[in-house]
């Protein structure tokens, strides 16, 4: 391991800890190298503070010397002049938690500081923490993750007769961010594929997301056509999706992106399926905010929820202008748009923006949710993720090295997933009697997305998981989720199974901040803590009593 | 019945427009002296829709189409009514019978006076008793050694907007008392709202001193140093003037204005800013208009939010609120709250400061006597506030709204505080509108008694009271620590929400809305049947009497709403290359 280098002081004796909701503890902090441990002098009521460093997203250090000293390279005696010198460290953590420690001496304050800046952003994947994460009781799975395209695939039988399983891209050579396997319709061969694959970029070529029992339609998604500046065409793509429309008048294309947005693409060599060669397919485009814009929208909200101004009109057009809201009525209103499609107009659609593995995800995963109910459990839930975003190639490492508080410059951060996240707990609140899991587990995820003890969110596709040993080395999430207490305290207790679709309002006034994660560290969200934690009494003081 | 002159339109088409109908329904429109009904054609259901008169606060008629006339009737609980009618003829005598019943020109039109529940005389009387202000200022440690009742106020005699039962310091001689009334607007002398036993500090209320720009009184900053007195733990009392300080400055030009530090001793005086009821009425009307944009972007709705003001103003309130409880709770000093007349702003202050202070006014019946103590019985002008009659509109101001939306912000804020749901509070915000019993009816206690209301009409707490079932929040639990003692809000800008329940019925009545509280109650009143059945039967056989059915219907299945529809409107034109 590299990591000592990196660690020139690794414990501190008398540091404050300064933390939110709870009275500021003096104690000891030590530096690992993928953790920093905090732990309370106090004896009898002993704490302990455990902080992933990849959970730090921004430092910011400040020192003091007290006795008085400015020449910093003189040769007086170097622990006299540290002796009364002291400073700060602030770190800004991506579960949007804001730590203070006070540190004496100054050497030891920069060290520690250097220390956790450098170890916060290593970059290697395989000298992250789930490589090294070994609980006692746990031995590492047989099976990582939840299922496989070919389980997945095997589990449901109502695709056998018209759809089948390619194994076209065993060895990632078709398209990278896809899994090695995918659901094609019956009647297309491997070698339309692989051309098909050629005229999508990043080889991302439509495939099946979701079938829809009740009227045999399905849901697909793809990146954009390369059709270039002299409008390219391509026979097999043509083929492929003429053959998902098989025996129906047509289907529907929700592009992601603006109508202008979609020809401007054409200069840059993609574009979108033109009415003359896919005649059938009618297109609607619905421009969704992606990349930059939507981290930036983040760091926005979060600024303006830091906001202690204490002023109504200022909070208010803060809110409004970091946009988030409206994104997230946008996708929710986008999502409802694509099940219209299949569930009330009864034709299956195809969606896709550019690359195909942000917005086509999201809201792929949202029309599943609002129709599907096997979704909606926790395994159902955990399982549409693992599908739609895991072996669906979303970039994880890419939109998430970073969160609301870096100061490092974008790359290719996005919070995609995070916008996700939010959406769903709109629905949860929008419907709290119909979605198996509870707020808890929508929380739990947007923050493991970030930093976690586990692989699952390691990497930007099944083919770099695998490379690395992702899932022969680390844990699984979801599978720890799962567990049987865990899974007890990510349910939902108020759950009911409706078999109904739940059809959200995006009426600006149905749609609320999500306190429980933007202002998760307030005192305020606490008592709706409280809350949920009395219906969950109620239901289990009700379920005793019907039972005896 | 003079002002009805069509009793009876047939084939009219009425559309809800705020419960979200999209198609409007046919049948016949009927006017009586105290509603307007509608009774649908259609045999299957035959639904009738009742507004009573009292509760319309406006009728539109836009100019004539070819398919007829309309008119739009705008309630003051928010839902409007769109009625076409086919002759015009009809449309017009039914609009200006509707103009006339909805401005009621005297006490004797109103609805309270007509209605009659099947009760007896005695249980008339009894009604009114139903809330005994007496025992609740018993309930808080009042008469004292500090604290004894004076009879000052008997018949009225030295403030007729006052209760004629009041409680001051012990050391306030009706000299002291009279003296210091003549000096405050009304006559409204400083007199007991709330005193918290922990602290032994109180919360009082009054008006404005005439001070001008040099006057005083002797007796009045006796009486104020009376306060003080009252309160061993504490050698000064906070005097909170609710408005903005210009404008109780602009006051002092005429002869009012506010309390000068240097001729009371003894004081701190703290200026709050709640705007006065011009500013909160038009607040409110731009609130509502946002609840009525039909397809807003989030954009357009958050910028109507922030143009109206309205969360400002409730955010204000409920600072004032905790200002007062702050000092009384944790500094244990008394606080002396008033406005211009003391019955506005300083109601709900004093109101919002008991709510925090005590968790018995976060109880159903405690809330009734917060605001029969604070509201009713202080002297605050219902039947000009909420025009009960058609007076001059610039008395409208939506106050108790304000207090209500106030207690609503807190109820989300700590969901297992209170007792009550915001089914509660909106039926109170009806009733103050409805005038269907005499509770809220005029602008004073000595009104009232000339008007022998509790003669004629009948109270509205033992209504509310026997319904209580449906207003009880399953998740109040007086035991947690967030619903015990003071209530101690953030009152952080984002705390504050628009509350749909009240501004919005299309969203409240889109069917059916999953409701956890609703499940709950069918939950609790389920366990507490089972509970029953337990006790009952000891010695049951097992497997003899399990329920295992599951409480209440729940669905969910909603059909698109305006917004949601996002196919029908698109499907005709998808893009062409």
């Amino acid at each position: 391991m590299e990591f000592a280098e990196h660690i020139k002081t690794a414990n501190v004796e008398d540091v404050v800890l300064r933390q939110p909701l709870q009275p500021p503890s003096r104690g000891t902090l030590c530096i690992t190298g993928h953790h920093l441990l905090f732990s309370d002098r106090e004896e009898s009521d002993s704490r302990q503070v455990l902080l992933l460093l990849r959970n730090i997203d921004a430092t910011e250090k400040s020192v003091e010397n007290l006795t008085g000293y400015s020449g910093f390279f003189s040769n007086a005696s170097h622990s006299e002049r540290m002796s009364g010198s002291s400073g700060t460290i602030t770190m800004k953590c991506k579960d949007l938690r804001v730590l203070q420690l006070d540190i004496p001496g100054m050497e030891q304050c920069l060290n520690i500081a250097h220390s956790i800046e450098t170890l916060s952003c290593l970059d290697c994947v395989s000298e992250m923490y789930p490589f090294f994460y070994r609980p006692v009781e746990l031995s590492l799975p047989e099976q990582w993750g939840l299922s496989s395209p070919e389980m997945h695939y095997s589990q449901m039988k109502e695709l056998y007769e018209k759809w089948r399983l390619s194994t076209v891209n065993r060895d990632y050579s078709v398209c990278s961010s896809y899994p090695p396997a995918v659901i094609v319709p019956k009647s297309i061969d491997d070698d339309t594929l692989k051309k098909a694959a050629k005229f999508r970029q990043g080889g991302r070529f439509p495939v099946l997301c979701y079938y829809h029992k009740k009227n045999g339609m399905v849901i697909m998604r793809s990146s954009q056509p390369l059709l270039g500046a002299n409008r390219k065409r391509c026979k097999e793509d043509e083929l492929l999706l003429q053959a998902v429309i098989e025996g129906s008048d047509k289907g529907y294309i929700i592009d992601t992106r603006s109508r202008q947005q979609a020809q401007q693409a054409r200069m840059t060599g993609g574009g979108f399926e033109s009415k003359s060669f896919y005649s059938r397919w009618k297109r609607f485009h619905r421009p969704m905010e992606r990349g930059k814009a939507l981290q930036e929208s983040l760091i926005k909200l979060v600024e303006a929820c830091g906001d202690e101004s204490n002023n109504m009109d200022r909070w208010l057009s803060k809110l409004e202008n970091s946009k988030w809201l409206s994104h997230v009525q946008n996708a929710l209103s986008t999502a409802g748009l694509l099940v219209e499609c299949v569930e009330r107009d009864g034709h299956s659609v195809l969606v896709h923006g550019s690359e195909g593995t942000d917005c086509s995800l999201l809201i792929s995963t949202l029309a599943q949710l609002i129709m599907d109910p096997c979704c909606r459990t926790v395994e159902g839930f955990l399982g549409l993720l693992e599908r739609e975003w895991i072996q669906a190639g979303h970039p994880f490492q890419q939109r998430c090295a970073h969160s609301a508080y870096s100061h490092a410059r974008l790359q290719q951060e996005s919070p995609v997933f995070l916008l996700l996240m939010d959406c769903v707990w709109q629905l949860w609140r929008q419907f709290p009697l119909a979605l198996g899991f509870s707020e808890a587990l929508l929380l739990r995820l947007a923050t493991e997305v970030y930093a976690s003890d586990y692989g699952t969110f390691l990497c930007n596709s099944d083919q770099e998981r695998c490379a690395l040993g992702v899932k022969e080395r680390t844990h699984c999430l979801f599978q720890a989720l799962l567990r049987p207490t865990q899974r007890d305290y990510y349910s939902n207790p108020l759950y009911e199974r409706t078999e109904l679709a739940i059809w959200p309002s995006v009426h600006p006034q149905s749609l609320q901040l999500w306190k429980g994660y933007f202002l998760r560290w307030t005192q305020q969200v606490r008592h709706l803590e409280e809350a949920q934690e009395e219906i969950r009494n109620m239901v289990i003081e009700w379920g005793k009593l019907a039972c005896s | 019945m003079e002002h009805i002159r069509t009793p009876k339109v047939e084939n009219v088409r009425l559309l809800d427009r705020s419960s979200g109908q999209r198609k409007a329904s046919v049948g016949t429109l009927y006017l009586s002296a105290t509603h307007t009904i509608f009774v649908e054609n259609n045999p299957e259901t035959r639904k009738e829709t009742w507004v009573l008169h009292s509760m319309v606060s406006s009728v539109e008629r836009p100019p004539t189409t070819p398919s007829g006339g309309q008119l739009i009737l705008r309630c003051k609980d928010f839902r409007i009514f769109q009625i076409f009618i086919p002759q015009e003829r009809d449309g017009l005598d039914v609009h200006a019978s509707l103009a006339r019943l909805s401005r009621p020109e005297k006490y004797s039109e109103l609805y309270c006076l007509s209605f009659n529940p099947n009760v007896n005389k005695e249980e008339r009387e009894e009604s009114w008793n139903f809330i005994d202000l007496m025992a609740d200022y018993k309930r808080m440690g009042v008469p004292n050694n500090l604290w004894v009742a004076t009879a000052a106020n008997g018949e009225y005699r030295v403030c007729d907007t006052y209760p004629s039962e009041l409680f001051v310091p012990k050391s306030a001689t009706p000299t002291i008392i009279v003296g210091s009334s003549r000096f405050r607007s009304r006559g409204r002398f400083p007199a007991l709202s709330y005193f918290h036993q922990d602290t032994l500090a109180a919360v009082c209320r009054c008006s404005q001193p005439l001070s001008g720009f040099s006057g005083r009184c002797q007796e009045d900053e006796m009486m104020l140093q009376a306060l003080m007195k009252s309160n061993p733990g504490s050698d000064y009392i906070y005097v909170v003037d609710t408005r903005p300080k210009l404008n109780a400055m602009a006051n002092r030009a005429a002869g009012k204005g506010y309390e000068n530090e240097d001729h009371y001793t003894n004081i701190k005086l703290q200026f709050i800013g709640i705007e006065n009821i011009h500013v909160m009425r038009s607040s409110q009307q731009k609130i509502i208009d946002v609840g009525e944009m039909r397809s807003p972007s989030m954009t357009d709705f958050l910028w109507g939010l922030e143009n109206s003001g309205w969360l400002k103003h409730i955010k204000a309130i409920l600072d004032a609120g905790v200002f007062v409880a702050r000092a009384v709770a944790d500094e244990g000093v008394s606080v002396l709250v008033h406005c211009s007349d003391g019955w506005d702003r300083t109601a709900q202050a004093c109101s919002v400061a008991s709510i925090l202070l005590d968790p018995y006014y976060r109880t159903i019946r405690g809330l009734m006597v917060l605001i029969e103590r604070d509201w009713v019985s202080f002297g605050h002008k219902f039947s000009h506030r909420y025009a009960h009659l058609d007076r001059d509109p610039k008395e409208v101001s939506p106050v108790i709204d304000q207090f209500l939306e106030c207690v609503w912000q807190l109820s989300e804020q700590f969901p297992c505080a209170f007792e009550f749901n915001e089914r509660f509070l909106i039926a109170i915000h009806t009733h103050v509108y409805s005038c269907q019993y005499g509770t809220f009816l005029g602008n004073s206690q000595k009104e009232r008694r000339d008007m022998r209301l509790h003669e004629r009409t009948h109270s509205v707490w033992p209504q509310l009271w026997k319904d209580r079932g449906e207003y009880t929040n399953p998740l109040y639990k007086a035991e947690l620590s967030q619903s015990q003692g003071v209530l101690r809000p953030n009152t952080s800008p984002y705390c504050f929400k628009m509350w749909k329940g009240l501004y919005n019925h299309a969203e409240k009545s889109t069917p059916p809305r999953q409701s956890p509280a609703d499940f709950l109650s069918a939950v609790r009143e389920e366990s507490q049947q089972l509970e029953e059945e337990l006790t009952n039967h000891q010695e049951v056989p097992p497997g003899g009497t399990a329920h295992h059915h599951h409480p209440g219907s729940r669905q969910e299945d909603r059909s698109p709403d305006g917004e949601a529809d996002h196919l029908g409107e698109d499907r005709g034109s998808p893009e062409e290359d």
